[in-house]
């Protein structure tokens, strides 16, 4: 594999509050390599589009990165002033956010926003980055770019808005996009549509991207590896494939029982009980332990780490016992 | 299923719509009117919609945002007054509940209920859950205050899961999934017969929604419950319906037993909902999607209203409107289809 583009070294971030201190983010490390597509998955509290804010640099104070590194093409840019921030921001890291009509400025043009975003970024005359701004549109499937490039965003439907969006993204040509929840306020139809857009940009420019979304089906069709969040923490994270159908943390594996399909005809679905803990309630040791049904006294004491698990690594004991095991089995 | 016709007139349907259609006037204000001179416009959010609902059954509707299956739910219960057609629950008209206020009326408008997409805005934030829970049985005052009420609250918490102290909290100590077992118990207070849920899982995690579907197979089990149940996840519908009904742009395309309309599609737009669905079995693989969107519903397309997105049009299509007609064990309006079923030769060369 060739040298990973963003490399996130044992993140945490913590929002400070009148009882104490919060962690959302808590120890999470993995790496994108150009051209791959990581997804990032898990229920809403997890943490996910928290670690996609803390790359570009967004994150919300009271929030703030407490630890860890984060590191762009080998530089570190977790601890970079504002102003140096901002140019590394559009320009190397591009964001899509889940809604498009808030992410676009109704009073200016399409045109407009893009060109100003062009030009911002890249030397280029206005005319130069008009042409661009019409190339881009193009590229994302816009029809008759050349006019519709003088209309509003209110003009465009939801799917056309977050195709907009994407060129906004890509109008710098940045090594990494960050897409947090792209699909998740279209149709399926139209989500079908940015999907393969999104994937086939991306293979085609060497892009890395990390896209956070809640839709197991999106990573599928989308991700080459996949990182399962829960309560701040990765519990699992590997090739897509193995992760969606071998799942090795019990709480991948409700989780994609959990998920109703065509293919089974079971009455009842696998339901994890309880909820995620809320941040200033999570629990010692391995913060799934009260939801896992094959919970044992090592869970609730110590926090297991990322280990090696068939062609994945999740964080579960059960993958240490079965090393073990293993070892002492091949000693005899 | 041999003759369908025979038995609708014969066993009564515990709902029955018939030929229900919606129209909402979306002019400009007069004044604008009279200056711009712009005709008055109208939209037809629902239209000529007939489909019946037997007792203890799960009907689905899908389709994309905008096809009218949230306004099909509204004049169901009520919120909405249909421009044409009647609505029928148990054998009586829903206008009664509507116009009147008589006990029949009143029985009425208990039978129904509904759980809305969002439980962070259907609950009210001032009141304790328990209040909220017994609101329709004070409104339909079927147990006088006191402790009988409170017992009653207490089983009825008890349902959803969910314990005669949680009744003393406020919606917002509440998760997601835990607020909309609240809208359950609600729901379920004014011991009613028909269940509509408008999209009730769309808001949730896929772990705490597997939490949600279960419930409601198992209380449609124990009290034999009819739903209709509004939602564009297919997956979701697969799992609790037993009926489908498939709507584009405020009219069915294709409505049948959920085996028969997932298993073997037959109009071109059910076709492409399945097919857009991201599958957790296709990882790795790329398709190609179903170009176009759903078309301006003020201004829809001549003939049948999926014809410039259909990779199955012909000749009529932009002409005329096809109906629902029976074909294949459900109904299906679409030329290609039906022209499929009649000769094979002429769907082969399409």
């Amino acid at each position: 594999m060739s040298k990973p583009l963003l490399e996130v070294k044992n993140l945490r971030i913590e929002f400070p509050n009148r009882r104490g201190l919060l962690t959302a983010v808590d120890d999470v490390s993995f790496s994108i390599a150009p051209g791959e597509v990581l997804g990032v998955v898990g229920e809403s509290g997890a943490g996910k589009s928290l670690t996609g804010a803390a790359i570009i640099g967004l994150l919300e104070p009271p929030g703030r990165i407490a630890g860890g590194e984060i590191l762009l093409d080998g530089q570190r840019i977790d601890n970079l002033p504002y102003e140096a921030m901002r140019k590394i921001r559009g320009r190397q890291i591009g964001a899509i956010f889940q809604d498009p009509l808030t992410s676009l400025n109704p009073l200016y043009t399409v045109g407009r926003q893009l060109v100003e975003t062009i030009t911002t970024h890249l030397d280029l005359s206005a005319a130069a980055a008009k042409d661009r701004a019409v190339k881009l549109l193009e590229e994302v499937g816009i029809p008759a770019a050349r006019e519709r490039i003088n209309h509003y965003p209110h003009q465009f439907s939801g799917g056309m808005r977050q195709r907009v969006v994407i060129a906004l993204a890509l109008a710098a040509e940045p090594k990494v996009i960050i897409a947090d929840e792209p699909t998740t306020a279209l149709d399926v139809s139209i989500q079908a549509q940015i999907i393969t857009l999104l994937k086939g940009l991306c293979r085609d420019h060497g892009t890395a991207v990390m896209l956070v979304t809640h839709d197991m089906g999106v990573i599928a069709e989308t991700a080459d590896r996949v990182a399962v969040m829960y309560a701040g923490r990765i519990a699992e994270i590997g090739p897509v494939a193995d992760v969606i159908h071998k799942p090795q943390h019990p709480y991948t594996i409700g989780l994609m029982g959990s998920i109703p399909e065509f293919e089974s005809d079971r009455e009842r679905l696998i339901q994890i009980d309880g909820a995620m803990p809320r941040l200033d309630a999570i629990p010692k040791g391995c913060a799934f332990n009260p939801r896992c049904a094959q919970v044992f006294d090592m869970c609730k004491t110590s926090r297991p780490e990322l280990m090696l698990a068939a062609a994945s690594r999740a964080a579960c004991w059960l993958h240490e016992s079965r090393l073990v095991h293993n070892e002492s089995r091949l000693a005899q | 299923m041999t003759t369908p016709s025979v038995r609708r007139q014969t066993t009564d349907a515990f709902v029955q719509l018939k030929n229900v259609s919606k129209t909402f006037d979306v002019s400009a204000p007069w004044l604008n009117r009279v200056i711009e001179r712009k005709p008055q416009s109208f939209l037809h959010a629902v239209s000529d919609l007939s489909f019946d609902i037997q007792r203890g059954e799960t009907l689905a509707l899908v389709g994309e945002s905008g096809c009218g299956k949230s306004t099909v739910a509204k004049l169901i219960v009520g919120l909405y007054a249909s421009s044409t057609g009647s609505v029928t629950i148990d054998g009586q008209d829903m206008k009664i509940a509507l116009t009147s206020n008589n006990d029949a009326a009143r029985a009425l408008r208990r039978k129904v209920q509904m759980i809305f997409q969002d439980p962070y805005a259907s609950l009210n934030p001032r009141w304790r859950v328990a209040d909220i829970v017994a609101e329709p049985i004070r409104t339909h005052k079927l147990i006088a205050n006191g402790a009988a009420l409170d017992k009653r609250v207490a089983e009825l918490l008890g349902f959803v899961k969910l314990t005669a102290k949680d009744g003393e909290k406020y919606p917002h100590q509440f998760s997601g999934g835990q607020r909309q077992r609240i809208s359950i118990a609600r729901a379920l207070a004014s011991n009613p017969e028909f269940l509509i849920c408008d999209e009730p899982t769309s808001a949730l995690d896929v772990s705490v929604q597997a939490q949600v579907l279960n419930l409601m197979k198992d209380l449609q089990r124990e009290m034999g419950l009819t739903y209709l149940f509004i939602s564009h996840n297919l997956q979701v519908v697969h799992h609790i319906a037993d009926r489908v009904g498939v709507m584009y742009l405020g009219r069915l395309v294709e409505i049948g037993d959920k085996k028969e309309v997932f298993g073997d599609p037959q109009h071109p737009y059910t076709r492409m909902l399945l097919d857009a669905i991201p599958d957790l079995h296709m990882t790795g693989k790329a398709r190609t999607p179903v170009a176009g969107e759903v078309p301006n519903p003020l201004n829809p397309p001549a003939g049948c209203a999926f014809n410039p997105r259909c990779p199955r049009r012909f000749e009529p299509c932009d002409q005329s409107r096809p109906e629902l007609l029976r074909l294949k064990g459900r109904q299906v309006a679409c030329f290609a289809a039906s022209a499929a079923v009649s000769s094979p030769t002429l769907a082969t060369s399409a």
